[in-house]
């Protein structure tokens, strides 16, 4: 069932992010649907061949953002919140922008002159 | 037995060179527990005091809720330890070691011994001998895991291996957890390992433990913070920083402290945050233990 995670010793964030983001793109891409049960913290971490904390710690963050849903004795579901997976890659495009926008302003970088930048990035897509 | 496969209070022991400095150490069941620090930390002589091996001057040691060194017999049919000093017997075959515990440890499971000589690359027929470095670790650990101990203590189980048995192993070791009940401690140098699989991390320098953590808050403790400094200022160490570097308008600090307000602090000092970046164990490691040694009053190259 989680066959396809995979934790990156290149990445430099934290286990429990990667596992965070990893679980959010099994939802957003429709894998795993509204309401459904996932695997156990202590499963997953077993299949993941980390510690029952860093899952632990995993889940509870997607717990707070609204994502999961963990009912003692009942396991873990996906929320059944209508159009989630949508949601969570409106949140993934928000948190490039804020990291766009820091970088643009370490640059020294006028807001304008990044919407530009934006707009020429589109341009190039649409190109290809 | 109070929920604690471990129970350390204030254990210590005097060597001429060397002495462990009254440690508390509690390790509860089902979970997995790191123990690092450098070389002579005192990693080995903690382990042996809980194994029985060695007698602490004082305090007490309760293993499985066994007092040590006083019920070790008792205490040894649930634990399974591994070290790099323990030997095979070189003449003899994989075959015959696995047949010699499992007629010792009713809780031999022979199914999952089959199971894990697959796992492992080993075979039966292999006389010790002829088995690498690697291998025999590998087979060491299979006697110990077959037994399927409440707990495992395990010395260095990574040392010496190449990346795919180390694999191998991790994967054993993580399979363990599955069960509630059971409980790992092991010791390493390899931070890696010990910030993948573990559930608390114990930090060992000169006999003493400077950390005893849940790893996902001890590792969220720590952050690099990189500022750009206004020209002449040189920035003060704030509570919860251990460590600044500047070097004209650029400084790198390290937090062991760290909450979001530390930057903000910073920031109305006129510095501007470029980035805060999380610490691998390794590098928290190697400032743990700098910083340690300057609180002892030592010089530390720079």
């Amino acid at each position: 069932m989680s066959g396809v995670f995979e934790i990156s010793q290149s990445d430099k964030r934290p286990m429990y992010l990667q596992i965070m983001e990893q679980i959010k793109r099994k939802i957003a891409v429709g894998d795993w649907a509204e309401g459904q049960a996932i695997p156990s913290i202590r499963q997953l971490a077993v299949d993941l061949e980390v510690s029952v904390i860093t899952v632990k710690r995993a889940y509870l963050e997607l717990e707070r953002e609204g994502v999961i849903v963990t009912q003692q004795g009942r396991g873990s579901h996906v929320a059944s919140t209508p159009g989630l997976g949508a949601r969570l890659h409106e949140q993934e495009l928000a948190n490039h922008l804020t990291q766009a926008t820091r970088i643009a302003a370490l640059l020294g970088m006028e807001p304008s002159e990044l919407a530009e930048r934006l707009r020429a990035a589109q341009a190039e897509k649409e190109q290809v | 037995m109070n929920g604690l496969a471990i129970d350390l209070r204030g254990v210590g022991k005097k060597y001429k060179f060397f002495s462990l400095n009254r440690i508390h150490l509690q390790v509860p069941e089902g979970q997995i527990m790191g123990l690092i620090g450098p070389n002579g930390a005192g990693k080995s002589t903690t382990i042996r005091i809980l194994m029985g091996l060695v007698h602490q001057d004082c305090g007490e040691a309760f293993v499985l809720g066994r007092r040590m060194p006083d019920e070790q017999i008792a205490a040894k049919w649930d634990i399974g330890f591994a070290s790099e000093d323990m030997r095979l017997y070189d003449a003899m075959t994989v075959g015959w070691h696995l047949r010699f515990i499992a007629s010792m440890f009713p809780g031999w499971d022979n199914a999952y011994a089959q199971v894990l000589l697959k796992r492992f690359g080993l075979q039966a027929e292999q006389v010790v001998r002829g088995l690498s470095h690697g291998q025999r670790v590998k087979a060491m650990l299979l006697l110990v895991l077959a037994r399927k101990p409440k707990l495992l203590v395990l010395d260095e189980p990574t040392t010496g291996l190449d990346p795919v048995a180390r694999h191998e192993v991790l994967r054993e070791l993580t399979a363990v957890m599955k069960d509630e009940g059971r409980t790992i401690l092991f010791s390493s140098h390899n931070t890696h390992d010990v910030e993948q699989i573990s559930d608390t991390i114990t930090f060992i320098d000169r006999g003493r433990i400077i950390d005893s953590m849940d790893k996902e808050m001890y590792l969220d403790r720590w952050r690099r913070l990189r500022l750009e400094v206004p020209s002449g200022e040189r920035l003060p160490a704030l509570p919860g920083i251990i460590g600044v570097r500047q070097e004209g308008r650029l400084a790198i600090l390290t937090a062991n402290a760290f909450e979001p307000g530390l930057a903000n602090e910073y920031e109305s000092r006129g510095a501007r945050v470029q980035a805060i970046e999380t610490m691998t164990l390794e590098e928290i490691f190697v400032a743990n233990v700098e910083r340690s040694r300057v609180d002892c009053g030592e010089e530390v190259e720079a």
